[in-house]
């Protein structure tokens, strides 16, 4: 492993690259993080934009939204004053590409683009990934992938409307839903989008396996990485099952093949079954990161080793195994055989309990620390608090006989966007932790406070309401719940919902300001600004050169050692040598 | 929050109103208890500057009580479920009451079988959207699609299965309570989703059968 690491320290000398080298076709993995930063950051914006369009149709279906009126027929229709009424065909592709969006071009290019890029090489003191050509070519599939995706909005018939799960038959033939080359344009994206995470899983896990600076044992990696290793396998196994699935589905609506199409011989299952045997372990492709990240950030700012390293470990392994077989809990009112919803629910239970695992060696990790609670340490705690809320209503669904009622409900809704939407805390969180090795400087505390209070509150207002609504029976995807007599009396809770939305979408303002901001103007950042004891805040320079470390760090011990009775700071940085004279060590 | 569930009016309903309202005492006590736990931590251990942390990397036995008490308690969920979704999903009680159901975009295609008493054949009676049947009887629904995959969903009798094009799902229920109740599609079925809802009206034996007579003369076997 060292010698590939060697190699690097000797491009520590600085070279012009030029512009193109540096900022555009980068081969530096700090580089090309920072590119999928930028490219989720936009990515985001649109995003949640159609998530407010959702929202307002919910909350006063068939009104016009401000705005809007610029949009032509059918795709809108006028309301007064340069307003537009959002008609149902719209809505269906409203929802559809948010969901696509905030999945497959936010939280991952984001969770495992850039932080797995720029953290990996930096936290395990490696020179850069193991293939570095493959690294930029990944994010520029990426790219490609992101501009097929937003140019199905502008092509007739509008982008693809079948869900982000695309059901077939409803998507396997243009007639159903009435989109033709958008549905095509979403399957080619993921197709592309695909192909990129690939080439990203396969750099991260050789990067990890070969280029672990000496000393860094497997077990002595902070759980960002664990979390990030586990992740990149699990990609590299599922995203082949989706691809085959988006191809089946591709040639079935312009070739004529039938894979899912019954009057062809085909089976509407089988799309079903193959998307989940991909979609299942995709959901834990999202939130693994979000746990290493919130397992790093808790055990940094409460000054305490994180409590049960290898238990927080070996429950991600057990997550990434069982992950495997729980996919048919998406199925169980699917028509599958009524025995294998049994099995499934079974499977489902007892992945319920390396999740559980976690949240009370969270819980042990803030247990008799020294708690800062700076901005990432909120944002941290927050996800913690929407994991916990989000695992727990899942308990509801694995259990069948309760799933047959809440199945394809609202309360479905809220459990995916407290797991899943609750990921975007630990995002947050890793940006303004790693925003200064990122660009060299500290955001904005105060800004920070304020986004975060109101992030929590409005993101809470928005989303724990849908559990009610669940309860109540009313169905997901609907364009105007007003219609069903048995949820008239629920729609204030609609509007509540869309209120706090509308808010939750306002208070990222704060987050902007700050980012920008402070990219400018903030504070110089200092070598190790949260007195951490990982390798990219005390062995890399801030901000670290092409080649990461000046000499090659070693590493004499795990990423955990806060208020460590060796010293006297509460923190002991990995490759700190205590072995050598108290002269070095008073440095 | 469970009192806005739907009344339940199904034989099989209040068996999984009562695994919901288990499930929901237990996780509002887990989630109470970590929220507590969290919050106290917070308070009691922020840093003031004048302590040390709690040097310590772990321990066992808690690893081991936090396992396996949610296990037990999962594994156990899983037992009391079996049961319930068995009566539901997978043994249809015997019946002399059986129609048809045929999804579509955007309707609920209902057929009785007509005077041959066979269902499927040229002679069944068909309607859009509204389900007549006698209260207190089990009544066999064999459910189909003609296109896309669609759901039957009547949240009063806590009872959801998808039609899938290509195969026919035998479905039950057996109402306890006349009245006209909500039967909306659930599964996204293109931009006429929103809307796809019939009814089911539950009537008196008397009731249906003057209905029968009326409709459906004469009345199915």
């Amino acid at each position: 492993m060292s010698d590939t690491a060697a190699a690097h320290p000797a491009q520590g000398h600085h070279q012009e690259l030029g512009f193109i080298r540096t900022y555009i076709f980068s081969l530096d993995h700090k580089m090309i993080g920072r590119q999928f930063l930028f490219q989720g950051l936009f990515m985001i914006v649109i995003g949640a934009s159609l998530a407010m369009l959702v929202r307002w149709q919910l909350a006063w279906p068939e009104t016009a939204v401000p705005g809007l009126g610029f949009i032509p027929e059918p795709y809108i229709y006028a309301g007064p004053n340069g307003g537009g009424i959002i008609p149902p065909q719209t809505y269906n592709a409203l929802f559809t590409m948010h969901a696509t969006i905030m999945i497959f071009f936010v939280v991952m290019p984001i969770m495992i683009g850039t932080f797995g890029n720029f953290l990996i090489p930096l936290m395990i003191g490696a020179g850069d990934m193991a293939f570095p050509k493959l690294n930029m070519l990944s994010f520029w599939v990426a790219f490609v992938s992101g501009i097929v995706i937003l140019s199905s909005f502008i092509v007739p018939g509008g982008p693809a409307a079948g869900g982000w799960t695309s059901y077939a038959t409803l998507s396997a033939r243009a007639q159903y839903t009435g989109v033709d080359l958008g549905q095509n344009l979403w399957i080619i994206a993921l197709l592309i989008n695909g192909v990129s995470s690939l080439m990203g899983a396969i750099n991260y896990i050789t990067t990890i396996v070969n280029m672990r600076a000496p000393g860094m044992h497997y077990f002595r990696m902070p759980l960002t990485v664990w979390s990030l290793f586990i992740t990149a396998i699990l990609l590299l196994l599922a995203l082949p099952v989706l691809t085959a699935a988006l191809a089946m589905l591709l040639f079935d609506r312009v070739a004529g093949t039938s894979f899912f199409l019954p009057e062809g011989g085909g089976e509407p299952l089988l799309w079903q079954h193959m998307f989940w045997f991909f979609g299942h372990p995709e959901v834990y492709i999202l939130v693994l990161p979000a746990m290493g990240v919130t397992s790093d950030l808790l055990s940094t700012f409460s000054r305490k080793p994180v409590f049960g390293y290898h238990a927080m470990a070996f429950s991600m392994i057990a997550i990434a195994f069982l992950s495997w077989v729980v996919w048919g809990h998406h199925m169980f009112i699917s028509g599958m055989n009524p025995l294998l919803g049994t099995a499934f629910m079974m499977t489902t239970m007892v992945i319920a309990i390396p999740s559980a695992i976690k949240v009370f060696n969270w819980l042990g990790t803030l247990w008799g620390g020294t708690i800062r609670l700076t901005v990432p340490m909120l944002f941290a705690l927050g996800f913690v608090s929407n994991f916990l809320i989000g695992g727990l209503s899942g308990i509801f669904m694995a259990s069948t006989p309760v799933d047959i009622f809440i199945h394809d409900t609202y309360f479905i809704v809220a459990h995916f966007h407290y797991v899943v939407a609750g990921i975007v805390f630990a995002l947050f969180a890793a940006v303004y932790y790693w925003f200064p090795k990122m660009f060299g400087r500290m955001m904005n505390v105060p800004l920070g406070m304020i986004h975060f209070v109101l992030t929590y509150i409005f993101f809470n207002g928005a989303f724990f309401p849908m559990h009610f609504l669940g309860v109540a029976g009313h169905m997901r995807r609907i364009y105007n719940p007003t219609q069903y007599e048995f949820l008239q009396p629920m729609q204030h809770w609609n509007v509540f919902i869309t209120v706090s939305a509308l808010l939750l979408g306002a208070s990222q303002l704060f987050f902007v300001v700050n980012f920008f901001w402070s990219l400018f103007a903030g504070k110089k950042a200092e070598q190790n600004p949260w007195q951490a004891n990982t390798l990219e805040w005390t062995a890399a320079p801030t901000p670290p050169p092409h080649g990461n470390f000046l000499t090659q760090p070693i590493v004499y011990r795990g990423a955990y050692e806060y208020s460590s009775p060796e010293v006297k700071e509460d923190w002991l940085p990995q490759d700190k040598n205590l072995g050598v004279s108290a002269a070095t060590r008073a440095h | 929050m469970l009192q806005w569930l739907p009344e339940n009016v199904s034989t099989f309903g209040p068996e999984i109103d009562s695994l919901f309202y288990l499930i929901y005492y237990i996780t509002a006590v887990v989630f109470i208890l970590v929220t507590v736990l969290m919050v106290l931590f917070l308070v009691m251990y922020r840093d003031t500057g004048d302590r040390r942390a709690t040097y310590s990397h772990g321990n066992t036995t808690l690893e081991i009580i936090w396992t396996i008490i949610p296990a037990a308690i999962l594994i156990v969920l899983s037992f009391m479920s079996v049961n319930t979704w068995a009566k539901v999903k997978r043994h249809a009680p015997e019946s002399d009451f059986e129609i048809a159901v045929a999804a579509k975009q955007f309707n609920w295609e209902v057929s009785y079988a007509g005077p041959d008493g066979k269902l499927g054949t040229d002679d069944d009676v068909k309607f859009d959207n509204d389900i007549h049947v006698p209260v207190n009887k089990v009544i066999r629904v064999q459910l189909s699609s003609k296109d896309v995959i669609h759901s039957f969903f009547v949240p009063s009798f806590r009872l959801k299965q998808d039609a899938v094009p290509g195969r026919t799902i035998l479905v039950w229920f057996e109402a306890t309570k006349p009245g006209k109740y909500e039967l909306p599609c659930a599964e996204l079925c293109g931009f006429g989703h929103s809307g796809m809802r019939g009814w089911v009206y539950v009537q008196t034996s008397d009731e249906y059968k003057k209905w029968a007579d009326e409709t459906l003369a004469p009345k199915p076997q």
